[in-house]
């Protein structure tokens, strides 16, 4: 190590500490200061309302149906989109073959941008031309209109589902492949079955990994955006709105800055809440092997 | 495992992975071969094959309403491209004091990265506009690859300094005592055996940068100056019902994405799980 009095080093650790500071954490607390204003059209004059914005975001029904749609997509995310690629991940770690081709496969609509994806469902889902309606004439059934109030949130969870199971396969295959073979093949002369030893042997030993795969994907809904956005816009009638969407059309369609920032304070501290929660659902006593 | 090749468990496994795989494949595909098509020809058949393979559709991205196509992919590729470059350049900085050095204020610089890695973007949207308007960037490429800069440092630096941290420390002692100063280390020693690192953090920067919608869109609202993702957003309402020049859009802005990770695809997987399986 150098010797401590080359201190002048530290101003590498200038360029950083301004660029964060002033671009995330001066944002980050001027959001939670102009929430408690009434500010409209980006203008110069706000006024101090207190909790005025508070007041209306209680009330409001379109963040109730937001949070319901986020907490929806949680779950399902959870189930499908995590779970999914754990089942996968164990087939391929199981069967020992095609490890890379699913791995290249899988992985690769999250490299592409949620507009794109969500563009191409969009157009999966038109009524004249789509891939859903072409599919079913091939078959000789009518076609469908896919996006209605009832169906739009679940049309815009299966591309949000759809294109990030191969990001927690790729990080389940590559923690399964870290077990040593001797776990299996002594749970094999005990007369395990594959089923059990992926029970008992494979999910214990990799739950640290699958807690993490879950935090991932929790922060992740409140992420959600370009792919809502793209397809639906957060309608029809709020069906698929998410907080995201939602901010987006208060503060810059609807110009109301003030009540906007009340949004964006609410996603921090939801998702703030949550990253506490699950980590103490999670928390187990790591196996080391 | 060894065993029976041909149990039930193992033609189903098979059966759900390759059904998996085809349903990641497909809609690309099928995106493919129609951009090839006209908006008649899809219309009467999506999942045909192109009668003959016509260039048409991508010929219009040019200018097409108020949307070109061809500037916003040049537009993205400056955005993206300086924001790659300023990342790197900033956070190995950064990464080389946490790295090589025990500074008391490594720790507390440690957890402001870390806790400005969970601000999710819609929660500094607003007032990032307005700064950038105080700071007369507004409307500039820069308005643009600053906020983006800032909010793709901390994870640079999480990656870069837990990768310099395992290169022997006897390598920049000996130059130390040669007269070296620490930019000579930095540069001429610690980075060229973090290039594994780098490339790294350069392809996942490059990514979220090239692939952003919601940040771009708002710092950026002048159309000549978007990024191709935000010009894709607007394609659906622009371009009408000309289905084939939409498909052709989105094959356009694919393409990057589909290169970069067909040739560097084991940087990014060792990557990611690096990350995620050290915790």
């Amino acid at each position: 190590m150098f010797s401590q009095t080359k201190k002048y080093v530290l101003i590498f650790l200038i360029p950083s500490l301004i660029l964060i500071s002033t671009f995330v954490y001066y944002p980050l607390f001027s959001t939670i200061f102009y929430s408690f204003y009434n500010w409209r059209d980006f203008s110069n004059f706000r006024k101090f309302i207190g909790l005025g914005n508070y007041e209306r975001l209680i009330k409001d029904v379109a963040v109730h149906k937001a949070i319901i749609n986020t907490f929806i997509m949680l779950i399902t995310v959870i189930l499908f989109q995590v779970g999914f690629a754990l089942i996968l991940a164990l087939m391929v770690h199981y069967l020992q073959k095609g490890y890379k081709f699913f791995r290249t496969v899988y992985f690769f609509p999250v490299t592409i941008s949620g507009t794109a994806i969500g563009l191409m469902f969009y157009l999966a889902y038109g009524y004249e031309y789509g891939f859903l309606n072409s599919i079913l004439t091939f078959f000789g059934k009518d076609k469908i209109i896919w996006i209605t109030e009832n169906s739009a949130l679940f049309m815009v969870l299966i591309p949000i589902i759809w294109q990030y199971v191969g990001f927690y396969f790729v990080i389940f295959l590559a923690a399964l492949s870290k077990i040593p073979q001797d776990f299996y093949d002594s749970a094999l002369i005990d007369g395990a079955s594959k089923i059990y030893s992926a029970v008992y042997i494979s999910i214990p030993l990799i739950w640290d990994v699958i807690a993490v795969s879950l935090s991932l994907a929790i922060v992740g809904t409140f992420k959600v955006f370009d792919i809502v956005y793209v397809i639906t816009g957060g309608g029809p009638m709020n069906a698929s709105q998410v907080l995201g969407t939602y901010l987006h059309s208060v503060a810059f369609t609807g110009q109301n800055q003030g009540y906007g920032s009340a949004i964006g304070t609410l996603i921090i501290f939801l998702g703030l809440l949550l990253s506490v929660i699950t980590n103490k659902f999670l928390k187990r006593d790591r196996i080391t092997y | 495992m060894k065993g029976e090749k041909f149990s039930i468990l193992n033609v189903l496994s098979y059966l759900i992975l390759i059904l998996w795989a085809i349903s990641t494949i497909s809609p690309f595909l099928w995106v493919i071969n129609n951009s090839f098509k006209t908006t008649s020809e899809i219309l009467l058949n999506s999942l045909s094959f192109p009668k003959e393979l016509s260039f048409r559709n991508y010929q219009q991205l040019g200018n097409y309403g108020n949307i070109n196509m061809f500037k916003g992919f040049f537009n993205s590729f400056i955005i993206s491209g300086s924001v790659v470059l300023l990342v790197l350049f900033i956070s190995s900085l950064a990464s080389f004091v946490l790295s090589r050095f025990d500074f008391r204020i490594n720790k507390t610089f440690n957890s402001f990265a870390t806790l400005a890695m969970l601000v999710p973007t819609f929660s500094i949207v607003i007032p990032a506009l307005i700064l950038v308007r105080k700071l007369g960037i507004s409307g500039s490429y820069l308005s643009l690859i600053l906020p983006q800069t800032a909010l793709n440092l901390p994870f640079a630096i999480l990656v870069l300094s837990s990768f310099m941290i395992t290169l022997p420390k006897e390598l920049e002692e000996s130059a130390l005592i040669d007269g070296a100063n620490f930019l000579t280390i930095l540069f001429k020693i610690i980075l060229p055996l973090s290039i594994p690192g780098i490339v790294t953090v350069a392809i996942f920067v490059f990514l979220w940068s090239y692939n952003d919608l919601f940040m771009s869109m708002i710092l950026i609202p002048i159309r000549e100056k978007q990024p191709i993702c935000v010009l894709l957003s607007l394609v659906s309402s622009i371009y009408g019902t000309n289905y084939g020049a939409m498909m052709s859009a989105l094959v356009i802005t694919i393409i990057p994405v589909l290169i970069l990770y067909i040739s560097l695809q084991e940087f990014v997987i060792k990557g990611l799980t690096a990350g995620a399986i050290k915790g």
